[in-house]
């Protein structure tokens, strides 16, 4: 590990105004100080901002909010998260293991870096770590790579789960800098790779996310997270499905579908969506609609079978939700 | 400042025997905090953190990990080493009652914190239930990653969430045996649970 300078602020405005470009802020550290000693990251000051007063989960009149640095754990087993939005509560359980959700926040959870192997090995090129230096996975391995979303430069999964869900939740992040307060759509927080992969978030040097919040949505209750894996547990996703459907009888009003471990980032189906709304609740709209998941799919050579385990999965989380109900 | 640094090469033994008559004299050391952020000198950091009972000043630089801090510097080599990466789980141990994988954590950031190890476990000669349990059931074999696995069984056993053997598998799943004991594990994990409620 490459040495820094370490300080811990008393407060988000000190640690927002103390950031600068080189400077990472430490929470769960699960992330950050793996690559740390993998030397993929080597920021020069790291700010512990643990004890800073960013772990409360309340609803509000929007719905409800959840500080950065509440625990993966403790969003999960949170009574209004398990009951008002299930998907949410199932995409976190389905993450990492017992000791990473104990020790990981919400917010670094969000901003965690690709699994991708190229990425992860300093000692070849990778267009995210190295702008321009090249990437090895597009004619290398590249079986847990992206279908979605992709460019020539970088064809990187984004890993997390609890993203997936949010986004199709329409979740927001509050964002805090030395300019300022502002929230955004998650959605619009992650940026496509396209020529400048290293760019991955519409964050501002030293920004921090204070808090991410689920909007009121009441049909939400009715929501899955199906996640499909290599092994049962402890995995990234091969591919997941985030969805959440408001019926009126036996016909579909409303449907919210993301999908994870196809896309450069968490990815919303709004083509799936549209195709299940005003359709009867059946398996075969759920398969006449899953097939728009699969526009715009770019293979590569050892994920080909990735977009149809999308579909699949996409139809088995439509059924398994018709069976909670 | 009554500190411990690398260099005197303090044994375990010496640490917890001095420690409990220092405990005293370290309370005002200063937590890193927000005047440490004006006058941020570059190098080391002192902590006081609580190690199986035991108040244990530190100073340390900030890249050493609870693991490296626990197994080198206080000689509790309970705690295993498996990938250094946190996908193994054989360095788990307590932090304020919760698990975490100690390969993952910067002891910088342990001012004040409560750290329980493998060793903290039993009640001097008499087994925690858990190591009792592994031993009864065959939870391992050659015994590598058994502190983390009881490390862990203890905390998934204290949260209650974890009844049935597929929960327990589920809970249990970031703690890997390459001997694959895990069927003794579980019926370890089953045994304690009851003991423990």
């Amino acid at each position: 590990m490459r040495e820094f300078q370490f300080a811990r602020p008393g407060s988000v405005a000190e640690a927002v105004r103390e950031a600068d470009p080189g400077t990472a802020f430490l929470a769960g550290g699960t992330t950050l100080v793996d690559l740390m000693k993998l030397e993929v990251m080597t920021p020069g000051r790291v700010l512990d901002i643990n004890r800073l007063p960013l772990r409360a989960i309340e609803a509000t009149g929007e719905g409800l909010e959840i500080g950065s640095l509440v625990r993966m754990r403790d969003v999960a087993t949170h009574t209004l998260v398990r009951r008002d939005y299930p998907v949410v509560a199932q995409a976190l359980e389905a993450s990492a293991s017992g000791q990473l959700r104990t020790m990981a926040s919400i917010g670094g959870n969000l901003l965690q870096r690709t699994r991708c192997g190229y990425f992860r090995d300093v000692s070849v090129p990778c267009n995210k770590r190295r702008p321009g230096s090249g990437c090895p996975a597009v004619g290398g391995e590249n079986r847990m790579h992206a279908v979605l979303g992709t460019s020539d430069s970088c064809v990187a999964t984004h890993p997390s789960d609890l993203a997936v869900a949010l986004v199709a939740l329409d979740a927001t992040v509050r964002l805090r800098s030395r300019t300022g307060e502002r929230t955004i759509s998650l959605r619009d927080l992650y940026l496509l790779p396209g020529d400048t992969p290293h760019r991955e978030h519409d964050l501002q040097p030293g920004e921090l996310i204070t808090a991410v919040v689920l909007p009121r949505l009441p049909w939400a209750s009715h929501s899955i997270y199906v996640k499909v894996r290599d092994r049962q547990s402890y995995e990234f996703a091969l591919a997941s499905a985030a969805v959440a459907v408001r019926r009126e009888r036996d016909t579909i009003v409303e449907a919210r579908v993301a999908v994870g471990g196809m896309g450069t980032r968490p990815w919303r189906l709004a083509a799936v969506e549209a195709a299940l709304a005003g359709r009867p609740a059946t398996e075969a709209s759920y398969e006449a609609a899953s097939a728009r998941a699969l526009d715009g799919v770019r293979p590569l050579r050892h994920n080909a079978f990735k977009p149809e385990l999308m579909r699949r999965t996409l139809v088995r989380a439509l059924l398994e939700l018709e069976r909670t109900r | 400042m009554p500190v411990v640094t690398q260099s005197e090469g303090m044994s375990r033994r010496e640490l917890l025997s001095r420690s409990g008559v220092v405990a005293t004299a370290v309370a005002t050391v200063p937590l890193i905090g927000a005047d440490a952020l004006a006058e941020e000198a570059p190098g080391e950091v002192g902590v006081r953190m609580t190690v199986n009972g035991t108040v244990t000043p530190l100073t340390v630089d900030p890249r050493e990990t609870l693991l490296d801090v626990l197994r080198e510097r206080l000689r509790l080599t309970g705690t295993k080493k498996g990938c250094d990466r946190g996908q193994c789980g054989a360095c788990t141990v307590h932090v304020d009652g919760e698990r975490v994988v100690s390969c993952l954590t910067l002891v910088a950031t342990l001012g004040g914190a409560r750290v329980t190890t493998i060793e903290g476990l039993a009640d001097g000669d008499r087994l925690h239930p858990l190591q009792q349990a592994f031993i009864d059931h065959d939870g391992f074999q050659c015994g590598f990653c058994t502190p983390g696995q009881i490390m862990s069984a203890a905390a998934v056993i204290e949260d209650g969430r974890a009844r049935t053997d597929d929960q327990i598998r589920e809970q249990m799943s970031g703690n890997i045996c390459r001997c694959s004991a895990y069927p003794g594990i579980v019926a370890a994990v089953q045994q304690a649970r009851k003991e423990m409620r």
